[in-house]
């Protein structure tokens, strides 16, 4: 495949304009909350307001009462529903799995946090259904609630699901048979820096609320739900399976225009399996729209790492070995993939771009009285990078070391590598993203910047760290030997129609990353054809092939490449009825710019004379092969793809009020080949907004009693306009993937991993700049923190 | 219920509302004009800008029956009838300042109204200009751009794409 050329104008390589542009350009957009089923009710879930308690009684006699009621459940009626599953099982260090609590769709004996729904009230009007939670009376006894993840494991402390041993969900180590080697090894070190941090909790906030539709049809005894969801076929899988004991085939997910997602959007919710359960109890469809303040509450949230790592050296600053131990928050219960996220997508990360010999990750997963954390992108890997990134910053600086030349000094060079944390690395040239680096940041100028930002009294740092990731999730023979419950494969079926025109029905789902733009351009390459001549279909598990949807930046490299398989069947029928058509061989066939020829001659046939062949077989070789022109490919991936990268931010601090602000970004990534490079450089733009974002302003907050202090927008600081400047990126560096057909690595998490470090890097070097002994501050870096740390 | 009447995007439209319906549910709700998005319940994400006479408002915090009479300009009316883009919206599709869309409504319809006000506006008056919309996507980057852009300034400069 070429590589990507700005100058193209379409096909792989070319900047093509967004075709879903126009939709949501017009306000002709159909997300979940724009449909509206005939007859349909609304629910409001009554939630808790407390952390903990026991729940004693649910009065609805009042409630039931009000107008336009229908019908109010809780747990008791919900006969037969199960448990919300867990996609994943961790073992832990001693071959023990994990302590795996009941989650109920509605809360039965015991409320476990803020916001965990008890009751669901279904109204004619949503108003209705508000009014009437307003008027059932609980009786919850208050308990103590569990919200500090190390008080959480002292003894007698007490517990957040009483039938558990402890709140220790589990204590995994990785790799646990290096451990002595590691200890050993920072013994015998020249020089170990350590370094003590807080990975902040983070709210993913989609600007899409979530939504869920129920609907059912007794006439034929199917399901529906319309849901907000970055993977339909996952939801259907486990809500049908495990919580509602509904085949596939008498249910459908529909995932329409999705706005946004980030993580929190995968995981399957109480309220999608509730809708759909009530739909039918009640034969009529069932609607819920989250309020802004419910997702505060019930989305699943991101990161909350409390970690210590140590990186030891040898006497010529080679990283012999790294040793970290972290708690990592699960919330009150275990959502869809929450125990992957600290464990195999942190723990097989923390090489990074490093030959380090000799790593140990210990990790605590702790259930607390607070909302579920899962991915929120990135998911583990910007944990990871964190750590790692700011530790080497932090021996640099002991060592009186340029960061960039340590980093250099210890990159791993050579390819395949395998890292001492079970993966293998295919390709990468890290020295090449860091002098692209140096070139689009203008690090020879940083001086003089420095210079001019000291004569207007502001304090300017510089960060540069490096990052790599694992996407394109995953081998499924590797994953569930880690414990996954499913398999990480994708799907395409690509169906030519008669006159030409393809459709491709597709197992990702595009929230926000223009599959429908992009996805033609691969197929438009391959056959030589305009892309608007194709046409991508996915979000509705009624009509495409079962996939696993789209996160870990595993859409191109996994679903793109079963799209790229099932196109190279369809190009060989076609060869096969070209042959046919112009009576020669099937291998001297052709196929360049949608013309068949037969090569060596000037005979040739059009595309669309193959197709409709194809689907009007007059002429026709029905003995060798059947009609019509459509196939599927089920891709499974080899090996995770690799993207790696170099960041640099430079930040002004003002020394009287400890406010940062960030005065350039730039990113160099290696993402291997890339099919559309306006795309990519949006989602890395996306990506660097929200790891600005946490680096600087964004706190999901408990209190000591569970309440969630930061449950809105006024609370929650989400980055706007003007706190994010313009950013440098470059993606020219490509190392392509060597074990996909496309030598693609994904793009989607890249900026949210690489760039929380270089903030934070630019603020400790800025504030030492000016003499202050301040090693670390722990994100978000507001102001009051960056003040107070300069008062030492 | 209440009768209430306005113009929206050049039609005359008329519904029944409670007094506690908000302009933006009943434009959802009661007229189908679904382009006009409810992203918080604060007041703070922008995603349901429209224009009141004129003037851009969150929909999400002014009754329905306070536009009794009022010319309301959602993102619907926004492009030709023949489809053709504005200059604002063709700004964005070309400049990617959009990804998932859900903000999109907002930013253009804020958008609009800046350059109503500011025909050339800033890097940092647009940023300035957006703090009450919110997008989770883009890193402002491409808006922001799109914005200049559409304000016929030479976006080709600014930091590498
Ligand atoms: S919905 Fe109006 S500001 Fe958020
Ligand atoms: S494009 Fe998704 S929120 Fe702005």
């Amino acid at each position: 495949m070429p590589k990507d050329q700005d100058t193209k104008d379409s096909g792989i390589g070319a900047a093509s304009k967004r075709r879903e542009d126009i939709r949501f350009l017009t306000g002709t957009g159909n997300y979940t909350d724009d449909i509206n089923v005939n007859g349909q009710a609304y629910v409001h879930f009554l939630r808790s307001d407390v952390a903990h308690g026991r729940l004693k009684s649910v009065d609805t006699s009042v409630a039931k009462e009000m107008p336009g009621v229908v019908r109010i459940f809780t747990s008791a009626d919900l006969e037969g529903v199960g448990g919300i599953p867990t996609g994943w099982q961790i073992t832990d260090r001693f071959g023990e799995v994990m302590q795996e609590p009941a989650h109920p769709v509605l809360a039965t004996e015991k409320v476990r946090h803020v916001g965990d729904p008890i009751a669901a009230i279904v109204a004619e009007t949503p108003e209705q259904a508000r009014n009437a939670a307003e008027a059932i009376t609980l009786d919850i006894e208050e308990l103590p609630a569990v919200i500090d993840m190390k008080a959480a494991l002292n003894d007698g402390a007490t517990k957040v699901h009483d039938d558990l041993t402890s709140n220790l969900c589990f204590d995994w180590g990785f790799v646990e048979d290096n451990r002595e080697a590691v200890d050993q090894a920072i013994k015998d070190a020249a020089h170990v820096t350590t370094l003590e941090l807080v990975n902040n909790r983070l709210v993913a906030n989609p600007m899409e609320p979530r939504v869920a539709i129920g609907d059912f049809n007794r006439a034929t005894g199917d399901s529906t739900l319309y849901t907000t969801s970055q993977n339909p076929h996952v939801i259907r899988l486990l809500m049908g399976a495990f919580v509602l004991g509904i085949p596939e085939h008498k249910l459908r997910v529909v995932a329409p225009d999705v706005g946004g997602g980030f993580g929190s959007k995968i995981y399957h919710y109480a309220e999608e399996a509730f809708c759909t359960f009530a739909a039918k109890a009640l034969n009529r469809a069932v609607k819920w729209t989250s309020s802004r303040s419910e997702a505060f509450m019930s989305d699943a949230q991101g990161r909350d790492h409390v970690t210590k790592i140590e990186l030891a050296l040898d006497g010529d600053n080679n990283f012999t070995a790294i040793r970290t131990e972290t708690y990592s928050n699960m919330g009150a219960y275990l959502s869809t993939f929450a125990p992957a996220i600290p464990t195999w997508l942190h723990g097989t990360l923390m090489a990074g771009n490093y030959k380090t010999p000799l790593i140990y990750v210990n990790v605590k997963a702790v259930f607390t009285n607070t909302v579920a954390v899962d991915a929120y992108r990135g998911a583990g890997r910007p944990e990871a990078t964190y750590q790692l990134e700011r530790v080497i910053d932090k021996a640099a600086r002991e060592l009186g070391l340029d960061p960039i030349a340590l980093r250099r000094q210890n990159f791993v060079t050579e390819f395949p590598y395998a890292t001492p944390v079970a993966v293998e690395y295919d390709t990468g040239d890290y020295g090449a993203t860091m002098d692209k680096l140096i070139e689009i940041a203008d690090l020879a100028g940083f001086d003089a910047r420095r210079a001019a930002s000291a004569e207007a009294g502001k304090l300017r740092g510089l960060g540069v760290n490096c990052y790599i990731e694992a996407c394109g999730i995953a081998p499924s023979n590797l994953v569930g030997q880690l414990g996954a419950r499913a398999g990480l494969y994708d799907s395409a079926t690509v169906r030519v129609n008669a006159t030409g025109g393809l459709t491709v029905m597709t197992g990702a789902h595009s929230h926000g990353q223009g599959h429908e733009t992009s996805f033609p351009q691969v197929i438009a390459e391959m056959i030589g054809i305009p892309e608007d001549m194709v046409e991508i279909v996915h979000g509705d598990t009624a009509n495409t092939p079962m996939g696993m949807g789209t996160y870990g930046s595993r859409s191109l490299a996994v679903a793109g490449s079963a799209m790229v398989r099932a196109t190279e069947k369809i190009i060989s029928k076609a060869k096969k009825i070209a042959a046919h058509l112009m009576e020669a061989a099937d291998a001297d066939i052709e196929l360049k710019d949608g013309q068949f020829s037969v090569a060596g001659t000037d005979t040739s046939v059009a595309w669309g004379d193959v197709t409709l062949a194809a689907y009007v077989p007059h002429n026709y070789p029905l003995e060798e092969i059947e009609p019509g022109l459509e196939e599927t490919a089920f891709y499974d991936p080899a090996n995770f793809t690799y993207p790696a990268g170099a960041y640099a931010c430079e930040v002004e601090v003002d020394p009287e009020t400890g406010k940062v602000t960030i005065e350039r970004f730039s990113a160099a990534d290696d993402f291997g080949n890339v099919i559309n490079p306006m795309i990519v450089d949006g989602q890395v733009h996306g990506g660097i907004g929200q790891g600005i974002g946490q680096a600087l302003m964004e706190n999901c907050v408990y209190d000591d009693t569970g309440q969630l202090l930061s449950a809105s927008f006024m609370d929650y600081a989400m980055p706007r306009a003007d706190d994010l400047p313009f950013y440098a990126v470059d993606h020219s560096c490509q190392t392509p993937c060597t074990h996909n057909p496309l030598g693609v690595k994904g793009c989607g998490e890249a900026g949210a991993i690489g760039s929380p470090p270089a903030v934070v890097n630019a603020v400790v070097d800025a504030l030492q700049s000016a003499g202050k002994d301040v090693t670390h501050i722990d994100m978000p870096l507001s102001p009051a923190r960056v003040w107070a740390a300069m008062q030492g | 219920m209440t009768k209430v009447a306005m113009t929206v995007n050049g039609k005359p439209v008329t519904g029944e509302v409670e007094g506690r319906t908000l302009l933006s549910s009943f434009l959802r709700e009661g007229l189908g004009l679904t382009g006009t998005h409810v992203g918080c319940d604060t007041s703070q994400c922008g995603a349901c800008v429209v224009h009141v006479d004129g003037v851009a408002v969150k929909s999400c915090t002014m009754l329905a029956l306070e536009a009794e009479g009022a010319e309301v300009a959602t993102i619907e009316g926004q492009a030709a009838p023949d489809g053709t883009l504005n200059t604002i919206q063709q700004a964005f599709q070309d400049h990617h300042g959009l990804q998932c869309g859900f903000c999109t409504p907002g930013m253009v319809m804020s958008a609009a109204a800046l350059l109503k006000d500011n025909p050339k506006p800033t890097e940092a008056e647009i940023r300035h200009y957006l703090e009450g919309n919110l997008c989770r996507c883009t890193g402002y980057h491409n808006i922001v751009k799109a914005i200049m852009a559409a304000s016929g300034q030479d976006v080709s400069v600014l930091a590498a794409e």
